[in-house]
C-alpha cells in the first residue's frame, strides 16, 4: 500500500527534477530578493534588468525571486548561487551595479567585489544551518572554525558563512570549503582545526575525515554570514530567503511537507498532540500560551465543526515577523495548519490577514492554490482519507482584531470588539465551535518540531521558553532587520552584535519591546535574557516580536505618549476602563510634554494605569498603560524635568524648546521667509532675531539655516 | 440610484456580478468584511448606494453594515483623491521623524489628514505601519513606498506627480 510519506517522497522527487530541468541550460540561478522591503528599496526594477538581459539572450541564467533574509539596511539584494560554486550575494545593488553584475560576473565570471557581501574572499567555508541541523555540535563546530580562522589570522582570506537546508540531512553536520567544493561530513567540532591547519592554510584537504570529492556539483544557497548569524538560529526563517515563495517545488526540495506525510502515515492525533505539547512551544503571538495544551482542549471538545485560525493580524505598529515569514516561506505556514487540523479533528483552516499586506496575501493565494493541486490540500490528502482545506481572509485594519475573540468576530463579520473568556475559543470560538487560533510564527514551528521531533527542539532555548523568536529590529540600530534568536539571548546581544550598535554612534537610551503592549527597557536592563518570564519581570513583554531601538535624541515620554495615542485610538470602545482610561492619560501625557505637566500627574498616571490593567476587558486594555509605565519606572528622571523644569533632555518636545538666532547669522533672510508667523525679524545680512512671545516653535528656522546659526535649547 | 453616472452605472454592475457569488451561501453573512473589501476595490471607496445594494443581496441591514465600516480603518467612506498618500506612523518611523514628513504634506496639499486636497489629486492619510521600517520615515503613493525621506524629497516627489496631471 501506497502511504503518504511514499506520495510526498515522488513529489519530491518530481520537484527537484522540476527545478533541475528549469535550470539545464544555466550553471547558475539568480535570486532577486522580493519581499516588500526589497521591494520598496527598488528590487522590481532590479528584477527587471536581470530578466531583460535574459530575454535579450545577454546571459543564458535562471532569474528567480526569495523572500526576505533580513538584511533589510543593505536592500536590494540579489544572489548569484552557482553549481558546485560559492553563492554570491550582492548588496545595495542599484541599477548601475546590476548591469556591471551581468557584464563582469554573469558573461565573464569576475565578482564585483566592492558590492558582494559574501563570495568574494580566497576561501569560504559554507556551514549547513538548516533548520534539521541545529544541535549543540553543530554550534561548537561554529565556534571551533571562527577561533581557529582568528587564531591563525585567516580573517581577510577566509569567510565562515551559513546556508540553508542541503537536504542531507542524515550526514550532518555538513561543512563544504569553497572554491575546492569539498565537503565535510558527520564533522565533529574536534576536527575543525585540522581542517583550518591543513586544508586551509596549506591547501590539502583532510583525507582522513568523512569526505565528500567531486560529488554532483549543486546549488547551495548561503544566507548569511557569521558576523550577523552567530548569535541567530533560523527555525520559523528556515526557508525565508532561500526559496522561492511562489514556487512549492522548491519548499517540496527543503522537506517541505515532509511534516504533514509523516503524521498522516505515522502519527495518531493525540500523538501529534503529545509531540507539540512535550516540545514545550509557546504562543508566538505574545502572550504565550503552551500551544500543545491550546491544542489539547480544542481536541477534546466534541462538535460536527471545528475551526483552526491563522492569527496574520500583525498590527503592531514597527513589527513586520509576520509578513517577512508569510512572504518568504507561505507553505510552512499552511503546512502547520494542516497538521494542527489533523490533531484536534478539523477539516476547516482560516488565515486572518492584514489587507495592508497586499504581497502576503497574494503569495498565500499563490501557495495555497499550489498545495491544492499537488493534493496537500482538500479531500483525502495524500490518500490519507484526512480532508482539510484553507481559506483567507482580511483583515480591514483594526489593531483589537489580534485579540483572538475579536478577529473571531471580525471572521464572522461583524465590528472587531472582544468579549470575555471564559468560554475559550476552544470551547466556543468561530460560529460558536471549537476553534483554535494560532499566530504565524507558532504555526511556523510546527513542521520542524515534528520533523526533529520535541526533544530536539525543547534543548533550543530556557527552561520555560522552548525554541527561537524571531523579532523585527528597527529603529536607530545600524542593522535594521528580521532576525531570529534563540529563546535566552541577552537584549545587549540583539542590540549589539547582532544589531551593530546604535545608528551614528549615539548613545543608546531604550529598548522597546511588545509594541503597544509593551514597554520600554533602559541600559541596566540590557542583559535580560530574552523569555516570556525575564521580559515580564523587567517591565516589558515578549509581545509578537517588534523591537524598537531607542537613542538619546528621543524623549521617553513622548514615545510614552506615542503609543498610548495608538492605543487609544484603537480602542474598540466596548468596555469603560480602556475607552476613559486611555483618554485620561492621554489628556495627561499631552499636558507634560506641552510644558503644562502639573504636580501630582505621574502618581495620577501610575494609578490610572493600574486601573485600567485591572479592570479591562481584554489585551488591548490591560496592556495599555504597559509603555507608560514602564518609561515612567524606568526613565521617571524625564517626566520629572519636563513637569518641573519644563525641559526635555532630548530636545524632541518642541514647546520646551527654545529658538535663538546667534553670531553665526550672516543676514540671508532664509529663516525670515520661511517662518509661518512673522516672528522673525532683521534686514539682509545682518543678524536676524526671533520674538520668543510669537514663535511657535515649529522649527523651520532651524531646518532651513544653512549656516548653523540657529540654537535649539 | 438615479444619481448615478455611466461610470458609477459601470462599476455598480460589476459589484452584482460579484455579489451573485455569495446568493445562498451558508453563513453569507460572514462574508460581509470580504464583500466591503470588493466594494471599495471597484469604487474607491464605500458608495453608499453600493452598500445598499450588498445589504440587500446579503439580508443584512444596512445599519449593521455602517456599523461595521465605520469601525474599521482600512475602509473609507469619502471619495478619495486620485493618488492615494498614506504617510507611515508606525513606530520606526515616528523615532525618524514621520511627524515633520506629515506636516510637509498637509502644507503641499492644502488638507489634513483625512482628507483630500483642493485640486481633488491627493488624499492624505495616516498608516499604522507599513512594514518596512528599515526605510522609515516613509510613505505609500499608490501602492508604492517611498523610504528614508526628508521634507525635501517630499515636496519633489509630490512635485512630479503634480505635473503629470498638468
Amino acid at each position: 500500500m501506497t502511504t503518504p510519506i511514499d506520495v510526498l517522497y515522488k513529489k519530491k522527487l518530481q520537484a527537484i527534477d522540476r527545478i533541475y530541468n528549469k535550470t539545464y541550460f544555466s550553471d547558475k540561478i539568480i535570486y532577486v530578493g522580493m519581499a516588500s522591503c526589497e521591494i520598496a528599496a527598488g528590487s522590481k526594477e532590479i528584477m527587471e534588468i536581470f530578466k531583460d538581459a535574459v530575454k535579450k539572450g545577454t546571459i543564458m541564467t535562471y532569474v528567480t525571486q526569495r523572500g526576505c533574509v533580513g538584511l533589510c539596511s543593505v536592500e536590494p539584494t540579489v544572489d548569484i548561487v552557482e553549481k558546485g560554486k560559492m553563492s554570491v550575494r550582492y548588496i545595495n545593488v542599484n541599477a548601475e551595479v546590476a548591469k556591471k553584475i551581468i557584464e563582469e560576473h554573469l558573461k565573464k565570471g569576475q565578482i564585483v567585489k566592492e558590492h558582494a557581501y559574501f563570495g568574494a574572499k580566497e576561501k569560504s567555508i559554507v556551514i549547513c544551518q538548516g533548520a534539521f541541523c541545529l544541535n549543540s555540535e553543530n554550534q561548537r563546530i561554529i565556534e571551533a572554525f571562527k577561533e581557529n580562522i582568528e587564531n591563525n589570522n585567516l580573517k581577510d582570506k577566509v569567510e565562515i558563512c551559513f546556508s540553508g537546508c542541503l537536504g542531507m540531512c542524515n550526514e550532518g553536520p555538513i561543512v563544504i570549503v569553497y572554491p575546492d567544493n569539498i565537503a565535510y561530513t558527520k564533522l565533529k567540532a574536534e576536527d575543525v582545526k585540522l581542517i583550518v591547519e591543513r586544508h586551509l592554510i596549506e591547501g590539502k584537504p583532510v583525507e582522513e575525515l568523512n569526505i565528500l570529492k567531486n560529488g554532483k556539483p549543486r546549488f547551495i544557497k548561503v544566507f548569511g554570514t557569521i558576523d550577523k548569524f552567530y548569535k541567530q538560529k533560523r527555525i520559523v526563517l528556515r526557508n525565508c530567503g532561500l526559496i522561492d515563495p511562489e514556487n512549492i517545488d522548491e519548499y517540496l526540495a527543503v522537506r517541505g511537507y515532509e511534516s504533514l506525510a509523516k503524521v498522516l502515515t505515522y502519527m495518531t492525533p493525540q500523538q501529534v498532540i503529545e509531540e507539540v505539547k512535550k516540545s514545550g512551544l509557546r504562543g508566538r503571538g505574545g502572550a504565550g500560551y503552551p500551544t500543545g495544551i491550546k491544542w489539547e482542549l480544542t481536541a477534546k471538545e466534541s462538535s460536527d465543526e471545528k475551526f483552526v485560525i491563522c492569527n496574520a493580524d500583525e498590527g503592531d505598529p514597527g513589527a513586520f515577523m509576520d509578513r517577512s515569514t508569510i512572504e518568504g516561506d507561505p507553505h510552512s505556514i499552511i503546512e502547520g495548519m494542516i497538521i494542527g487540523g489533523y490533531a484536534i479533528g478539523s477539516n476547516k483552516g482560516i488565515i486572518y490577514i492584514r489587507a495592508e499586506y497586499p504581497l502576503a496575501v497574494e503569495r498565500l493565494n499563490i501557495a495555497l492554490e499550489q498545495a491544492k493541486k499537488e493534493g496537500f490540500l482538500g479531500e483525502n490528502i495524500l490518500g490519507s482519507g484526512f480532508s482539510f482545506d484553507i481559506e483567507i481572509r482580511l483583515g480591514a485594519g483594526a489593531f483589537v482584531c489580534g485579540e483572538e475573540t475579536a478577529l473571531i468576530h471580525s471572521i464572522e463579520g461583524h465590528r472587531g470588539m472582544p468579549r470575555p473568556r471564559p468560554p475559550y475559543p476552544s470551547v466556543k470560538g468561530l460560529f460558536d465551535k471549537p476553534t483554535l487560533v494560532n499566530n504565524v510564527e507558532t504555526w511556523a514551528n510546527i513542521p520542524v518540531i515534528i520533523i526533529s521531533g520535541s526533544e530536539w527542539f525543547s534543548e533550543i532555548g530556557t527552561k520555560r521558553s522552548k525554541g527561537t523568536k524571531v523579532f523585527a529590529l528597527a529603529g536607530k540600530v545600524k542593522n535594521t532587520g528580521l532576525i531570529e534568536v534563540p529563546m535566552g539571548t541577552t537584549l545587549r546581544e540583539i542590540v549589539y552584535e547582532i544589531g551593530g550598535g546604535i545608528l551614528n554612534d549615539k548613545k543608546f537610551k531604550a529598548v522597546q519591546t511588545g509594541g503597544p503592549s509593551g514597554g520600554c527597557l533602559a541600559e541596566e536592563h540590557l542583559d535580560t535574557p530574552v523569555d516570556y518570564e525575564s521580559l515580564v519581570s523587567a517591565g516589558s513583554i515578549m509581545g509578537s516580536g517588534g523591537m524598537i531601538v531607542i537613542d538619546e535624541e528621543s524623549c521617553m515620554v513622548a514615545v510614552a505618549k506615542f503609543f498610548l495615542e495608538f492605543t487609544q485610538d484603537e480602542s474598540c470602545g466596548k468596555c469603560t476602563p480602556c475607552r476613559e482610561g486611555t483618554k485620561r492619560m492621554l489628556e495627561i501625557l499631552t499636558r507634560i510634554v506641552e510644558g503644562k505637566g502639573q504636580e501630582g500627574d505621574i502618581e495620577k498616571l501610575e494609578r490610572l494605569g493600574d486601573m485600567i490593567k485591572k479592570a479591562s476587558l481584554c489585551g488591548l486594555g490591560q496592556s495599555a498603560p504597559n509603555p507608560v509605565l514602564s518609561t515612567i519606572k524606568n526613565f521617571r528622571e524625564e517626566y520629572e524635568e519636563h513637569i518641573k523644569n519644563k525641559k526635555c533632555r532630548a530636545r524632541f518636545c518642541t514647546n520646551l524648546l527654545t529658538y535663538e538666532i546667534t553670531d553665526n547669522c550672516t543676514g540671508c533672510t532664509a529663516c525670515k521667509k520661511v517662518c509661518p508667523v512673522e516672528a522673525i525679524s532683521g534686514s539682509p545680512k545682518q543678524k536676524h532675531l526671533i520674538n520668543q512671545q510669537i514663535c511657535i516653535k515649529c522649527g523651520a528656522c532651524w531646518r532651513v539655516c544653512r549656516f548653523n546659526a540657529i540654537s535649539r535649547s | 440610484m438615479e444619481n448615478l453616472d455611466s461610470v458609477d452605472l459601470e462599476k455598480m454592475k460589476i459589484l452584482k456580478d460579484y455579489l451573485k457569488n455569495f446568493k445562498d451561501k451558508p453563513r453569507v453573512e460572514s462574508n460581509l468584511i470580504t464583500i466591503l473589501h470588493k466594494v471599495q476595490d471597484i469604487f474607491g471607496y464605500l458608495d453608499r448606494s453600493a452598500l445598499e445594494e450588498v445589504a440587500e443581496t446579503i439580508q443584512v441591514p444596512t445599519s449593521h453594515i455602517w456599523g461595521v465600516a465605520t469601525f474599521y480603518h482600512y475602509f473609507k467612506l469619502k471619495k478619495p483623491g486620485k493618488h492615494i498618500i498614506s504617510v507611515c506612523l508606525g513606530t520606526a518611523c515616528y523615532i525618524k521623524g514621520a511627524d515633520e514628513i506629515i506636516a510637509k504634506l498637509k502644507e503641499e496639499l492644502k488638507t489634513d489628514v483625512g482628507g483630500v486636497s483642493p485640486d481633488g489629486l491627493f488624499s492624505l492619510e495616516e498608516a499604522r505601519c507599513l512594514g518596512a521600517c528599515s526605510l522609515a520615515p516613509v510613505v505609500m503613493i499608490d501602492g508604492k513606498v517611498y523610504g528614508n525621506l526628508t521634507p525635501q524629497s517630499v515636496t519633489q516627489i509630490i512635485k512630479e506627480y503634480k505635473s503629470k496631471h498638468k
